[in-house]
């Protein structure tokens, strides 16, 4: 089969559909998980999203419902937990470690089919389908409009929080509605390039991004773009070879993070 | 009308008592200077005046509210790779509050920030990455930051801390500008009262519950800190300089709105 006569298959357009969602969401999403230095926590709720994905799995019920349950409750837990910036890294690392240690467990337990179990871990997004689709809309479409909603004072307490606090912005309450936006994304990634992987679409696109660029809106709209690229690419560049999709993705999005290193430190040279 | 009014203010938290029984008035256009050791409740009374605390006690009002207050935080090192150039933090202080995403009115807010950022000569480097600039120039942003949403109040919080002794000149002749043009009243909480004392004209000294307002005079002189500490202190003039000897009042300090609002 040419890559034409794969891209007539319904799966395969449901993937790329998906992808182009996820890319917007965690493109738009990264720049602020950047600022506010949470990319350990993105992987700390991924795990758990994980552990969501294996109890919904053991139960029976819709995976996707899991993982965001998972991610979720993470985030609301990293939220109250981790008042002071300083033990936020201890608490994500004691409750990602006994996340994955259920996760695993649960998936023992489980008697099914072993593909589903590996692919919470590594991304199945060729197994998406249409009503994993419409969840996965839904929910995107959610996280953008809270977060169109909350755009400035989260912007405003994520790069100068005296200040922001001096003008009456609720620092604190703002920091755990964007932990729960990132807990949905980042359930909704899992089903594409698994747990271990959310780190490619949630941090890297926006990291680059912000090697070449002071202008928060130019580092938004590049770590769309690049996310985009990450994630349609990564899934383009998989199907005629038959590799795994999140190995292509994580791929992509390393390469245009290594060029906006090197663009930067030129840059920063002259 | 009056900028600033404190009648009767009482702070305490549970036994401790940071000041009770402050009444204060502060004009438009005046500057007044708040001194004190640390844990005297200097903080404490500029998050009152934010409204983020509540007084045990008394009142307190500030002309137009929390909308018409301008404040300047201490300059301390932010992250040089931050996304952010000056231009972005005056926008903050612009609308920064305000939910949504701010589409409307792009036009007229770019207008008033580069405004701002022009009356404090701050034009060339405002493109520029925040976390490249000097501490100097990073003041310079902070006090445009303040200025861009037209304050009443200004209350500047140990905004010299940490520049050298041009960029102090620079940044308080700039915080002195706008008070006499505009008569915003200034609160400008600092433990050196020598780089403004020029521009100062009261004094509000507080020290373990107990204060005294005035003055500059009628403040810094060894009786007055000398009753306010219960110790001898010695105030000495050297030149246009005031030298407090004996006080310990002069340590060095770090504090956050941020993070003491989160603690």
């Amino acid at each position: 089969m040419t890559i034409f006569d794969l891209l007539e298959l319904d799966f395969v357009q449901t993937a790329l559909i998906a992808a182009a969602v996820l890319g917007l969401v965690a493109g738009v999403l990264g720049p602020f998980i950047v600022t506010r230095k949470m990319a350990f926590a993105v992987h700390g709720t991924s795990e758990l999203a994980f552990t969501g994905g294996a109890a919904a799995l053991l139960l029976g019920i819709g995976v996707g419902y899991g993982a965001l349950a998972g991610s979720i409750f993470a985030a609301v837990l990293l939220g109250v937990l981790s008042r002071r910036e300083s033990d936020r890294d201890s608490v994500i690392g004691a409750i990602l470690a006994f996340g994955l240690g259920m996760g695993i467990l649960m998936l023992a337990l489980y008697k099914g089919r072993a593909a589903n179990k590996f692919g919470l871990l590594t991304g199945q997004i060729v197994g998406v389908d249409s009503t994993d689709l419409t969840l996965l809309v839904v929910s995107s479409v959610a996280v953008l409009a809270v977060l169109a909603f909350i755009y400035r004072p989260l912007f405003f307490a994520s790069v100068d929080p005296d200040v922001a606090v001096s003008r009456g912005v609720p620092v604190r309450g703002l920091s755990i509605v964007f932990a729960v936006l990132v807990g949905v994304a980042t359930a909704l990634s899992v089903q594409v390039v698994g747990a271990l992987l959310v780190l490619a679409l949630m941090i890297t696109p926006a990291a680059a991004a912000m090697r070449v660029t002071a202008s928060p809106l130019r580092a938004t709209v590049l770590s769309v773009v690049f996310a985009e690229v990450a994630a349609v690419g990564g899934i383009l560049l998989s199907l005629q070879p038959g590799l795994p999709v999140s190995a292509l993705v994580t791929a992509v999005s390393f390469v245009i993070y290594l060029v906006c290193r090197g663009v930067g430190a030129v840059r920063r040279a002259a | 009308m009056t900028a600033i009014s404190l009648r009767g203010a009482r702070l305490s938290y549970g036994d401790r008592v940071l000041w009770d029984g402050l009444d204060l008035d502060v004009e438009p256009g005046e500057f007044l200077a708040v001194l004190g050791p640390n844990g005297s409740g200097k903080t404490s009374l500029m998050r009152v005046l934010l409204g983020l605390q509540p007084l045990s006690s008394g009142t307190v009002t500030v002309a137009g509210g929390n909308q018409a207050v301008g404040y300047i935080p201490q300059q301390r090192a932010l992250d040089q790779s931050m996304t952010l150039r000056g231009r972005d933090l005056v926008g903050l202080g612009l609308d920064g509050a305000r939910w949504g995403l701010g589409l409307r009115h792009r036009r007229e807010r770019r207008i008033r920030v580069d405004a701002a950022i022009e009356s404090v000569g701050a034009t060339r480097y405002a493109d520029e990455p925040i976390g490249l600039l000097s501490g100097g120039e990073q003041q310079r942003l902070r006090v445009a930051q303040a200025l861009v949403g037209d304050p009443t109040v200004m209350l500047c919080d140990e905004p010299l801390l940490s520049l050298d002794l041009a960029n102090q000149r620079v940044v308080s002749e700039l915080i002195d500008k706008r008070r006499r043009e505009a008569g915003t009243a200034v609160l400008f909480v600092t433990h050196e009262l020598n780089p403004v004392l020029p521009l100062v004209d009261r004094v509000l000294y507080l020290v373990g519950g107990r204060f005294r307002v005035g003055t500059p005079d009628e403040v810094m002189n060894s009786r007055t800190l000398s009753e306010l500490y219960r110790t001898p202190v010695e105030v000495v003039r050297v030149r246009d300089q005031i030298l407090v000897v004996g006080a310990g009042a002069c340590e060095e300090q770090t504090h956050h709105l941020a993070s003491e609002a989160a603690s």
